[in-house]
């Protein structure tokens, strides 16, 4: 009997969970998020969703989606794919099973995108990765970013190592697990060579162990003494290896990818072992446009806090907006319908840029910006267009 | 080059042999493989960070603080760890080895996401808790904080053996590790002796806490994931419940760790070197290393 009543309530529990669920709404629309909330990198997760929060907000304040004549309420449902390819992929899933769903956001990081990509394609819901520079993920059109690539970004690197550093010899350093890193990596290293530079040295280790003892591969690199080393690595990784660089004997520069890009890099590189690293970014304030200072000036308004928003909060705003500006664009909320109206996006004037879809997959055409770090900030160097 | 990689070598050994052996311990007394361990150490990561930012607010003496701060982390990972071993090892004393190991499981997810929810999931970076001097050995410039991790380490290991060598309190313990029963008959309280096994596993861990904060400043609320695994292996290669096992496999990892990606064409195929010689091991010696083959009694 004890046991009939431990089922009854249990039951009841569950009912209630899925009682309180969202309940229908004709008049919102809904989009999914597919966010790295909690697991190994969660502070991208918490970033993405203060840039979703930001743009339906201010959607919605503005008087929403108008659809045929008809405005609408624009609201998401969230769920957390902690970090892991599997978790990313049952999300993506039942996004793709829910009809109320029109589109789905994220996830940000690539290896977890890649792991969405099938159903993207499979079931056709149309997504957009705010953050991933992965070159595969657009090869399914419904995958759609807000970035650019990993191979506009290696090159770039490569371009600025040779003739902004004057590097001839240079070194990489990568996560194997994650084919975010490889892929800057590898493209870093075939411009640097075309270039007429040299790369010394390349050496991995296993992201996904948490290894955080990098001293014997920066050992082999630091004895061929490179002129520039490239870290394409996740920013809570970056002080460790450039420390351990350091005690290794290494004296040359730090190079880094859009993963660098966050305030608090520079807050815990309290010995300054960074400066003079650079890195490309999505958006810089000191050449920002109209709307990217409205976006800074809502961000310390909302949040309070005295840094600027990192580039995860500003691509995740504008992949909402990309959403919007594809449903009113397209007068439709069919999922095929807005998949083509994202493809045909000609100009969307974002934060992280001027964006133009028109190219035939998935890549906006934008700009990237490169950056140095000089007395512990940002410094902006310069802009380069596609 | 050599002596920098002999020297990456001992320091890495000796962080995961600190780790093994509380690890190791616990199982040999207990009897309880603890899975929790790893949040053990979380929480004394997130104590000294606290605690020495607190301090190098009062204070800029360096040692002082890490004295201190390891004082004060001990303390809160002891109490965690014997009110974790009261509410859910306890009760589970007599229930099947499964159902304890998933309760250690258990109790591991729910202090690393209590870790989560409280600090937040932004990492966090530890202040230098060692002096930032560097040393000149033949010609090497080495950082001291390489050196004192290695040297607090061994101090460490030495004060355990000597303690569970020469006390009262380390008879019973190794009684109690060989037969609870007949030591219950000899008047061993071992419910206190497996609470004494708890408390020293919390002070190893706070203590491994320490000199990884200080080697690698950045971590987060996982930073416990990797050091439970690693533990757990270190502590199987060189036969779980002994503790010169568990720094015998402690070091054999740090080993494999450095020379593998010197030797190896890919560096990152060290951790298919690591699980290799494991699994040879096991085939060879199933009880590890050092590990002693339990008498079935019929």
């Amino acid at each position: 009997m004890k046991k009939l009543y431990f089922v009854i309530l249990c039951l009841l529990a569950f009912g209630m969970i899925f009682g309180s669920a969202i309940a229908a709404d004709e008049d919102t629309i809904y989009f999914g998020v597919n966010y790295e909330l909690t697991g190994a990198n969660p502070i991208i997760g918490e970033s993405a969703i203060k840039g979703v929060d930001m743009a339906v907000n201010e959607i919605n304040e503005a008087g929403g989606l108008v659809v045929n004549g008809k405005s609408y309420k624009f609201a998401y449902k969230a769920l957390d794919n902690g970090f892991n390819t599997d978790e990313s992929a049952l999300n993506a899933q039942e996004f793709a099973d829910d009809e109320s769903i029109v589109a789905s956001i994220g996830p940000n990081d690539s290896d977890m995108c890649m792991a969405t990509q099938a159903i993207a394609c499979g079931d056709g819901l149309p997504m957009i990765s705010p953050w991933s520079t992965l070159v595969e993920l657009t090869s399914c059109e419904y995958y759609f970013r807000a970035c650019f690539t990993d191979t506009f970004q290696g090159a770039i690197l490569a371009n600025y190592a040779y003739n902004y550093e004057n590097a001839r010899t240079a070194a990489v350093l990568y996560d194997m697990s994650n084919p975010y890193n490889e892929g800057v990596a590898t493209r870093f290293s075939e411009v640097f060579k075309e270039l007429g530079g040299e790369v010394v040295e390349s050496q991995t280790y296993n992201g996904k162990t948490g290894e955080e003892d990098f001293t014997s591969q920066l050992t082999k690199i630091t004895g061929k003494n490179p002129d520039i080393l490239l870290m394409p690595n996740f920013y809570e990784e970056i002080v460790s290896q450039a420390t351990q660089a350091r005690d290794m004997g290494y004296k040359g520069k730090f190079l880094g990818s859009d993963t660098w890009v966050d305030t608090s890099l520079l807050e815990w590189d309290t010995e300054g072992l960074l400066e003079g690293s650079a890195v490309v970014g999505h958006y810089h304030k000191d050449i920002a446009s109209d709307v990217a200072l409205k976006f800074i000036d809502n961000y310390h308004k909302i949040y309070g806090e005295t840094g600027d928003p990192n580039d995860i909060v500003a691509l995740n705003y504008d992949a909402v907006y990309l959403l919007k500006t594809a449903i009113e664009n397209g007068q439709s909320f069919e999922r095929k319908a807005i998949r083509d109206s994202l493809a045909n996006i000609e100009v969307y004037e974002g934060v992280t840029g001027t964006m133009t879809f028109n190219n035939g997959n998935g890549d906006p055409t934008k700009s990237a910006v490169i950056m140095k770090i000089v007395d512990g900030k940002f410094q902006y160097v310069d802009s380069v267009t596609p | 080059m050599l002596l920098q990689q002999f020297i990456n070598f001992l320091q890495l050994g000796s962080i995961y042999a600190l780790a093994a052996i509380s690890f190791s311990m616990v199982y040999g007394i207990a009897g309880l493989v603890n899975f929790a361990h790893g949040s053990v150490f979380t929480i004394a990561m997130y104590l000294l960070f606290y605690a020495s930012t607190l301090l190098f607010k009062i204070t800029s003496a360096t040692w002082g603080v890490f004295v201190l701060s390891l004082m004060i982390a001990s303390l809160g990972t002891s109490i965690v760890a014997i009110l974790m071993e009261r509410i859910a090892y306890k009760p589970l004393r007599n229930a099947p080895p499964i159902s304890v190991v998933v309760s250690s499981v258990g109790v591991g997810m729910l202090l690393e996401y209590l870790a989560l929810n409280l600090a937040g999931s932004k990492a966090k970076r530890m202040p230098n808790l060692i002096p930032d001097i560097t040393i000149d050995i033949a010609g090497t410039t080495i950082p001291l904080f390489k050196i004192m991790i290695i040297v607090i380490a061994f101090i460490a290991m030495i004060i355990l053996s000597l303690l569970v060598r020469k006390t009262q309190l380390g008879v019973a313990m190794r009684a109690v590790s060989q037969d609870k029963t007949a030591a219950a008959f000899m008047g061993i309280d071992s419910n206190r002796v497996i609470t004494y096994s708890f408390i020293f596993g919390a002070v190893l861990a706070t203590i491994a806490a320490g000199l990884y904060g200080s080697a690698y400043s950045i971590f987060a609320y996982n930073v416990g994931d990797t050091i439970n695994w690693w533990s757990f292996i270190a502590a199987v290669l060189g036969g779980i419940g002994s503790i010169e096992g568990a720094v015998l496999g402690g070091f054999i990892l740090g080993g494999i760790n450095v020379i593998a990606p010197m030797v190896l064409p890919v560096s990152s195929y060290k951790d298919i070197v690591a699980f290799g010689v494991l699994i040879f091991v096991l085939l060879i010696k199933p009880t590890g290393l050092l590990g002693k083959n339990a008498a079935e009694k019929v």
